[in-house]
């Protein structure tokens, strides 16, 4: 007689009222194939942790916000957001998609020159430019969104008594009635700081004011802070047009949409309180388009939204190392990914399914990663299979910030691969190795062992 | 170690603790631990039971059967836990 399968013995307490009135789905449907690749295969060709990145949904998320604005608004350009994601592979996806390059250093900068976008689409952002930064893009003829006064001067002492010429923008802080207020970046427009430093470009025949910019927070649950936002850059294009007769080329308003990641201590899900794109473009375009602008002086809009579109479309598998059972009797499942791997695990709570089939017995757990930190934790309790050791886990919706922002602490970090439109998986970066770490340390000769 | 007597196990996993009041649900290999509890078995002859029947290697059912007690007894449906 064959004998049956075993499964961990598993005891679990009954509770009777403490029911979540709203219903939610339960999460741990297993998820054995991505973008029709088994998880299998993509583990046993690339190993373990691998962030797994769905050229499709990359497409089809930049297609929809696309289609979103522009059947909207006649004149729309999205430009990437490199710091959101700037794995070379995905920036050219995006690039094909038609985007320009929204960067925020010069080590971003350099690398979309290097992907091929042409200088006068890449718009340079962020507080840190040095003198030599600013030449670059001078001489590439990008967009520069100034972000304080000591850079204005920089560049005005830069172009004096030259022939070059620098398109430029401000960035604009402003309250918008959501909090916090992000007021550290660019000048302030109800203080009169914004329209400080407009005529402190427009008595500088070398700059030329291009565009006027904000970005007014990340993660935002209302349009209606975008419409504000939009109201007052349209009061400063107007201005500008009444003072100078200058008629303002765009409007960036930023990026900042919601993914439909789940933040911690959200009740619901993020899926059903995030706006839809289609949201954000019409709480947009409507206050343009109702500034009372002249037809042919309508502002292009920019947007460069990061997370909304690159969020969704990429996964990281992982595996189970250990479970364990912590001093309270609950539940302990330690896995090879940790918050080196997925920082945002610091303000989301990711969905997380096992890539293989489980009987209908769960239990609720803490998910720690394999870093000997007490940090480090991906979720404090999630309800997932009985999972042993070697199962393996996916987590979704990690394309945003996560390969960027993650940590070479502890461990290194891992493949990365890219699944095209035809399902073929391509390694867009190679994992670390100690030979990484090492070839940028330099040792001292007293130190060298004799 | 030995299941209180006056716990009620179903069939189906359903398992009632008449003397707190508190129910709980447990699977096939947790069922199939306790009734070799309740024939008053001893750890070896449980980790050789479960063995017989089900797939699984003797080093996995004692890493196991050790958590297993363990939250028998933080449920207190175990006299005499070692």
């Amino acid at each position: 007689m064959s004998k049956l399968s075993y499964e961990r013995p598993f005891i679990q307490k009954l509770n009777t009222g403490s029911m979540n009135k709203f219903g939610t789905k339960t999460e741990f449907s297993p998820v054995s194939q991505l973008d029709g690749v088994p998880v299998k295969k993509l583990t046993d060709e690339y190993g373990s942790p691998l962030f797994v990145i769905s050229e499709r949904q990359i497409r089809k998320n930049s297609q929809n916000a696309n289609r979103a604005f522009k059947t909207r608004y006649p004149k729309i350009q999205f430009a990437w957001s490199y710091k959101t994601n700037y794995i070379d592979a995905v920036c050219n996806i995006f690039h094909q998609e038609g985007s320009w390059a929204e960067v925020v250093s010069v080590f971003e900068y350099k690398k979309a020159l290097r992907n091929g976008v042409s200088g006068n689409n890449i718009i340079f952002n962020g507080p840190d430019k040095s003198v030599e930064d600013l030449e670059l893009a001078v001489d590439n003829n990008s967009l520069i969104h100034i972000d304080h006064f000591d850079e204005l001067y920089s560049l005005v002492e830069l172009l004096s008594g030259g022939k070059k010429k620098a398109r430029v923008a401000i960035r604009v802080n402003m309250d918008t009635g959501i909090y916090p207020m992000w007021d550290r970046f660019g000048f302030n427009y109800e203080n009169g700081q914004a329209w400080n430093a407009i005529n402190k470009i427009m008595a500088h025949p070398e700059l030329e004011l291009v565009g006027l910019h904000c970005h007014i927070g990340t993660y935002m649950l209302s349009t209606s802070a975008y419409a504000t936002a939009a109201y007052k850059l349209c009061d400063l294009a107007k201005h500008i047009k009444l003072s100078y007769n200058l008629v303002v080329q765009y409007l960036d308003l930023g990026g900042g949409f919601a993914s439909s990641n789940t933040l911690k201590g959200s009740y619901l899900q993020g899926a059903d309180i995030i706006p839809t794109v289609d949201d954000y473009a019409e709480a947009i375009t409507s206050t343009v388009l109702n500034a009372g602008f002249k037809q042919d002086e309508l502002p292009t809009i920019i947007l460069e939204s990061g997370r909304a579109l690159i969020d969704d479309a990429a996964w990281l598998i992982g595996s189970v190392l250990a479970t364990k059972r912590l001093s309270d009797g609950r539940r302990a499942t330690v896995v090879d990914f940790g918050v080196n791997l997925l920082f945002n695990a610091f303000w989301y709570d990711y969905k997380i399914s096992p890539a293989q089939d489980f009987t209908h017995h769960t239990e609720d757990m803490a998910l720690y990663g394999p870093l000997c930190m007490n940090i480090d934790c991906i979720r404090e309790s999630v309800n997932l299979p009985l999972l042993n050791k070697g199962d393996q886990l996916v987590v979704h919706k990690v394309g945003a910030y996560n390969m960027t922002q993650w940590l070479q602490f502890i461990q290194m970090r891992p493949n990365v691969v890219l699944i095209d439109m035809e399902g073929n998986v391509h390694l867009v970066r190679e994992k670390e190795s100690i030979d990484t770490i090492i070839q940028q340390e330099r040792m001292p000769e007293y130190l060298k062992k004799k | 170690m030995q299941i209180n007597k006056n716990i009620a196990i179903s069939d189906s996993g359903f398992i009632f603790n008449p003397s707190t009041g508190d129910s709980f649900s447990t699977n096939q290999v947790g069922m199939e631990i306790i009734r070799l509890l309740k024939d008053n078995k001893s750890k070896e002859e449980v980790i050789s039971g479960v063995v017989s029947k089900f797939n699984v290697d003797e080093a996995t059912v004692e890493k196991d059967l050790s958590d297993f007690t363990l939250m028998l007894n933080n449920f207190q449906l175990v006299i005499g836990h070692e």
